[in-house]
């Protein structure tokens, strides 16, 4: 069965269960997403996706919202553009989102300002948590888009090692209690360093070479292999800098991974490195 | 999944609090038999029983919680810091919480040292108010002050819903309320079928009272229809609006028609099975409840054989802890599964898919009240509850046909001549005195482009500042944003930000122009009712009463 229905004037037809967001997909209708990935469920909560729907009291969810018969989508009304600047301004002026490539593109195209609220504007900012030697968090950066929170739960790897905690502005990606990585129940599979958007997870190694400002992404040479710890045969693309691997991650379209590894894949390639006499 | 729980052990106390709600610990070990895996449902009433028990929730209680009901505790966590009332620190058993909120403010609300401000505590007649809430082997909650002044239109010809409270019924008696003509409602919804209850629920053009005013006939007949079962009931009595206190007069003083209600909601719509939803800072109306299923069930008017008709249905009191958020119905389908009170994106809408996934009616304690007078009476649902506080001579709730004009409600509550007058709450209007003449219906506050929404009528004198109200009411969203969505969390944040520097003289210059935007992108863009109204009141007080003109 397909829907057909009108965005932007324009009509599209769609499979049955389909969303608006795959509906634009189809049209080349480009749509700005965070807090959506393929792999995961969509939570909806960042809201820059939305699109105005005729005869909709509010503007919907274009990542979540089903496509309907006869449906009128409209995704570059005044509405949509107010609403879509605002989030990132919202966004902008409360989180670092210096490495959220995405997020600043988003920013440039609906030329939203987030200074505009002023210099006393509170932030989301918090000190780095460096408490084990394979990832880092950095809440600074953190748009609580749920990724890592669906990767570790239900969606992936039904770890659930994390989870939102607090409410409101203070609504914050925890462990229980909020004690260190190594006394709760994370596995270091690295999931939700691969979904995050922000920066705000981040892989050891990379943390450190940004920190000493030898991270050189336009130099990293991706390598694609199998993982060799195991049969299930992980493909894994290997990011490589300066002859050393800085990075793994597993492309999302891989249908084994869809994008999740292991400890042992993500970050078990040191021993790639030891080279004789070093 | 194999739970990593934390290091700490429950005391004695917490073990027995937690095991009186999760049922006995199984001998052969919870964490093997994996016997509660579908009881995370129950984890804010052990959270609950266990604070109510040794006043907070320990590291040791939380760890417990998760063993025995199968919940990670980074989940646990997250939903017992999302509760308010709940406290992750170790506190004095004994806690006074003082409210800060609206109506209380304008009677001189005072935080003690060692007290806890709080949201508006829904006894807005006898402000200023407090709750105490004593944790121990016999834990209990106290409504300070006790009682509150009578029913204004006590002896008044006419009433509906306050009809038996206003002659003075006892609250905790079935054979008193049958002498009212109690129960008369579900003998006749039986005669007519479920079918013909929904007909004539449908004729009465019955609107929600908590805020949202849909046909609750419609509703009904949209779950009565699905194939998808059980169909649930849940009653949303989380009333927790600013100035709101009608379903809490209601519930403590007249619990057994809420009872006899929903017996015919669930008659008419297939449940078998209904939730009452109270806030947790109304203990006089889970008392008034609980004993009131006790006794309907002891009467055979809940059970499996309901009346000797044939139809099962009972139902179960669940207490919130402490989030305004949880009044949306999803957000309330939410904590009641044990989750965070996170509202869920609609549709799917209640009627499809609502508590536990399943068809759900979910109505408001006054809409309720409605259902059996419809059916001994006929004809239309044609009163409303009012909630009056603030400058007026007689607070409380006052029952009037709908249409009647707010002067008309001011002159029977001796209001003092209002500078302003806040309808509908935080998520409401402020209107000026000129438009005094406002008929209270749904049509003409629409036309009007204000809403009645939960009742409110909150009155402000000549005399009254009418910044505080502003500030509070932006204080009040920040502190209740669930934070899920973009817009309500950080926008209702932005929001005070920018009506402290309106109301402090630092300006930017553009605070109107950015106080425009937020309430713009909150109202289009929030997942849920609170996020979209969360700049309602504030924007009204701006272009209705120039407060900064």
């Amino acid at each position: 069965m397909s829907v057909e229905l009108t965005i932007d004037g324009l009509t599209v037809s769609v499979d049955e269960g389909s969303t608006i967001l795959d509906a634009c997909r189809k049209l080349e209708i480009s749509t700005p997403t965070l807090c959506y990935a393929d792999t995961l469920t969509p939570v909806n909560v960042c809201r820059v996706c939305v699109v105005e729907v005729e005869g909709s009291r509010t503007l919907v969810p274009s990542c979540s919202r089903k496509a309907e018969p006869g449906m009128a989508v409209h995704t570059d009304s005044p509405r949509v553009r107010t609403s879509r600047r605002l989030v990132l301004e919202l966004l902008g002026s409360s989180v670092d989102l210096s490495r959220a490539d995405d997020a600043l593109r988003f920013i440039a195209d609906y030329d939203a300002k987030p200074e505009r609220f002023g210099a006393d504007a509170a932030t989301v900012a918090k000190p780095v948590k460096v408490d084990n030697e394979l990832y880092v968090r950095d809440y600074s950066r953190c748009i609580l888009c749920y990724k890592c929170v669906e990767a570790c739960g239900e969606d992936h790897q039904n770890t659930f090692a994390i989870a939102v905690a607090g409410r409101g502005f203070g609504a914050h990606i925890s462990t229980e209690l909020d004690v260190e990585l190594p006394e709760s129940a994370c596995v270091y599979c690295g999931n939700c360093v691969a979904v995050c958007p922000t920066g705000a997870l981040v892989g050891k190694t990379e943390f450190d070479l940004r920190e000493a400002g030898t991270w050189n992404e336009a130099e990293q040479e991706q390598v694609d292999t199998i993982c060799p710890y195991c049969g299930v045969g992980c493909n894994l693309t290997l990011h490589v800098q300066d002859g050393s691997i800085v990075k793994v991650t597993s492309p999302d379209d891989h249908d084994v991974t869809r994008g999740n590894l292991c400890v042992k894949g993500r970050f078990g390639y040191e021993f790639t490195q030891n080279r004789p006499g070093t | 999944m194999d739970l990593r729980l934390p290091p700490a052990e429950p005391s004695d106390a917490e073990r027995e609090a937690i095991d009186a709600i999760a049922g006995p610990a199984p001998e052969n070990g919870f964490r093997v038999a994996h016997g509660n895996r579908h009881s995370r449902h129950l984890l804010l009433p052990a959270l609950r029983a266990a604070q109510r028990r040794v006043g907070f929730v320990s590291e040791g209680a939380l760890g417990y919680a998760c063993a025995r009901l199968d919940v990670p505790p980074a989940d646990a966590y997250g939903v017992a810091s999302f509760y308010a009332l709940l406290a992750l620190e170790e506190r004095p058993a004994d806690v006074l919480h003082v409210c800060t909120d609206l109506a209380c403010r304008l009677q001189g609300a005072n935080v003690p040292e060692g007290a806890h401000p709080s949201p508006c505590l829904g006894l807005c007649e006898r402000a200023p108010a407090a709750l105490r809430t004593i944790a121990g082997e016999e834990p209990r909650e106290i409504q300070l002050p006790q009682n509150g002044p009578p029913l204004p239109q006590a002896g008044a010809d006419g009433l509906r819903l306050l009809r038996r409270i206003a002659a003075g019924i006892d609250p905790e008696s079935l054979d008193a309320y049958r002498a009212q003509g109690g129960y008369a409602a579900l003998a006749r919804a039986v005669e007519l079928g479920a079918d013909g209850v929904i007909q004539a629920v449908k004729d009465s053009e019955l609107l929600g009272r908590g805020g949202a005013a849909f046909p609750t006939g419609r509703k009904w007949e949209a779950v009565a229809g699905q194939p998808a079962q059980p169909h649930y009931l849940v009653c949303n009595a989380d009333e927790s609006e600013p100035g709101t206190f009608k379903d809490r007069v209601l519930m403590e003083n007249d619990p057994f028609a809420l009872v006899e209600a929903m017996t015919i909601a669930a008659f008419a719509t297939g449940c078998a099975h209904g939730y009452v939803y109270v806030r947790a800072e109304y203990p006089l109306a889970h008392a008034r409840l609980e004993n009131a299923f006790a006794q309907a069930r002891a009467a055979g008017l809940l059970g499996d054989d309901v009346a000797g008709t044939g139809h099962a249905f009972d139902l179960e009191l669940r207490i919130g802890a402490g989030a305004y958020v949880c009044g949306e119905e999803t957000a309330l389908f939410q904590s009641i599964e044990g989750y965070r009170g996170e509202p869920r994106n609609k549709p799917p809408f209640p009627v499809e898919v609502g508590l536990f996934g399943k068809p759900t009616v979910v109505n408001n304690v006054e809409t309720l009240f409605n259902v059996p007078e419809i059916l001994v009476d006929g004809g239309a649902a044609g009163t409303r509850l009012f909630c009056v506080s603030g400058h007026v001579g007689r607070p409380g709730v006052y029952e009037l046909e709908l249409g009647t004009p707010l002067r008309t409600l001011l002159e029977l509550a001796e209001s003092r001549p209002p500078k302003a007058v806040l309808l509908g709450g935080a998520a409401g209007s402020f209107l000026r005195p000129d438009q005094l003449d406002l008929e209270l219906s749904f049509e003409a506050a629409r036309a009007a482009g204000v809403s009645l929404g939960s009742g409110v009528v909150l009155v402000y004198d000549e005399n009254a500042d009418l910044v505080d109200p502003v500030l509070r009411i932006a204080e009040f969203f920040r502190d209740e944003s669930c934070g899920q969505c973009v817009p309500c969390r950080v926008g209702t944040v932005r929001q005070e930000e920018a009506l402290h520097r309106l109301a402090s003289g630092r300006t930017n210059g553009d605070e109107l122009e950015v106080l425009a935007d937020l309430e713009q992108v909150m109202r289009d863009a929030s997942i849920c009712g609170l996020g979209q109204t969360a700049a309602s009141a504030v924007a009204s007080a701006i272009e209705n009463l120039k407060v900064w003109a």
